[in-house]
């Protein structure tokens, strides 16, 4: 297998179906599982919490909880029991799925290969469906704040006549889209892109190394990349925290 | 890179995971901990508690002290008084005792002395009377002179 073969290997999801109505297997089933995996531990932990003296397990979901909560508190300045189990959720789910891109970038292929898969992309925040589909659902809560916070008519009076006031009022609206349009982009595409960049290191440092020396770069990018999945599920988590705020907050 | 039902499948997932996190796993684990920070302070205000109580005892105890310490020098006090006393009354009550004694044993001796008199009394009035009679049985006649010698014996008694 020539280096171009193994990286469009790399390259190819695990699809069924076709067109609008296909679904990407590999995506799915790795997300669904890490996100059972949190919840079901995280649930598993919370049913047995003590107010006592906590357990290791109860200790380690406690400091998540906490970090969560401390941001929230930091930079959300409504009153939303949604926001900060939403944080909590992202950030875990997110850095789980990223952190397939730590396991060795053969490993998950192979094994799906074993069960017949044709190809099979490990880390689903390497497809934009999921980075969007996350986005997306986090624009829509932006929205639905906005109206059930400031009404129809605050909201209206905001988007039409900030920031230049009522005289630009099409202008403002205009400035209104593209902001509110580029958050979900942009939080999509930053996580898309360190992902997808990420794991083409990967890729190419197992393409065009030689088995016996790979192992060197891909520790050093395995270390360094670390760094970037916990950068980037926090940024997704502070960047939604930071969104619904402004969508809660009334001038 | 086409959109496709994965998006929706994952827009699903993430309202699932957003929903099972903040129904069954956020709220037990904040309350565990509010909980347990409600449980530290009261706590540290109960030990704080304690302290003061603990120096509120001491003193108490301090003051119950001295007051036994009082007290059982009262106790002592007293009784050294009435050990003097029962001391006082034993030695009077001897004493009397003792007299009471020394005029029983005087009666006792004067009544032996009396006794003895009286022995010796009638031994020599027999005495006398015996040698009385051998001397004067030759001349006195016993029917004659009984009346005589009657009335001197009743006179040495």
């Amino acid at each position: 297998m020539t280096p171009m073969q193994y990286i469009q290997e790399h390259m190819q999801y695990w699809q069924v179906g076709r067109g609008l109505l296909s679904v990407h297997l590999d995506t799915v089933i790795v997300s669904f599982a890490l996100g059972f995996l949190f919840c079901g531990t995280g649930i598993w932990a919370a049913r047995r919490a003590t107010s006592g003296v906590p357990g290791r397990v109860q200790n380690f979901f406690e400091i998540m909880v906490a970090f969560v909560d401390q941001q929230v508190r930091e930079s959300f300045h409504g009153r939303n029991r949604l926001i900060a189990p939403l944080a909590l959720t992202l950030f875990a789910w997110i850095w789980l799925m990223n952190f397939m891109d730590m396991l060795p970038v053969d490993l998950l292929p192979r094994l799906a290969h074993a069960f017949g898969a044709p190809h099979f992309k490990a880390v689903p925040t390497n497809d934009l469906n999921l980075t969007f589909a996350l986005s997306v659902s986090v624009f829509l809560l932006m929205m639905f704040y906005n109206f059930k916070i400031k009404g129809l008519r605050g909201f209206g009076r905001e988007v039409l006549s900030r920031p230049f006031g009522w005289y630009a009022a099409p202008i403002n609206l205009v400035f209104r889209l593209i902001e509110d349009l580029a958050k979900p982009l942009s939080l999509s595409l930053r996580l898309f892109g360190n992902m997808f960049a990420g794991e083409m290191i990967f890729v190419l440092i197992a393409a065009l190394l030689p088995w016996w020396v790979s192992w060197i770069p891909g520790l050093g990018w395995t270390f360094f990349h670390l760094l970037i999945i916990t950068l980037q599920a926090f940024i997704f988590m502070m960047l939604t925290i930071v969104y619904l705020s402004m969508a809660h907050e009334t001038h | 890179m086409n959109l496709d039902l994965t998006f929706f499948a994952e827009i699903i997932a993430f309202a699932l995971f957003v929903w099972l996190t903040m129904r069954f796993f956020w709220p037990p684990l904040i309350r565990a901990m509010d909980e347990r920070a409600k449980k530290i302070a009261d706590g540290l205000a109960a030990a704080d508690r304690a302290v003061r109580d603990l120096e509120l005892a001491q003193e108490r105890a301090i003051g119950i002290l001295h007051d036994a310490h009082r007290e059982a020098a009262t106790i002592v006090e007293a009784a050294s008084q009435r050990a003097n006393e029962l001391v006082e009354r034993a030695e009077k009550a001897a004493v009397e005792q003792a007299a009471r004694e020394l005029q029983h044993g005087r009666e006792e001796l004067e009544r032996a002395r009396e006794q003895a008199r009286m022995v010796l009394q009638k031994d020599v009035a027999n005495l006398a009377l015996e040698a009385a009679r051998q001397i004067i049985a030759q001349e006195i006649d016993p029917a004659r002179h009984a009346a005589l010698l009657q009335s001197v014996a009743e006179r040495l008694q």
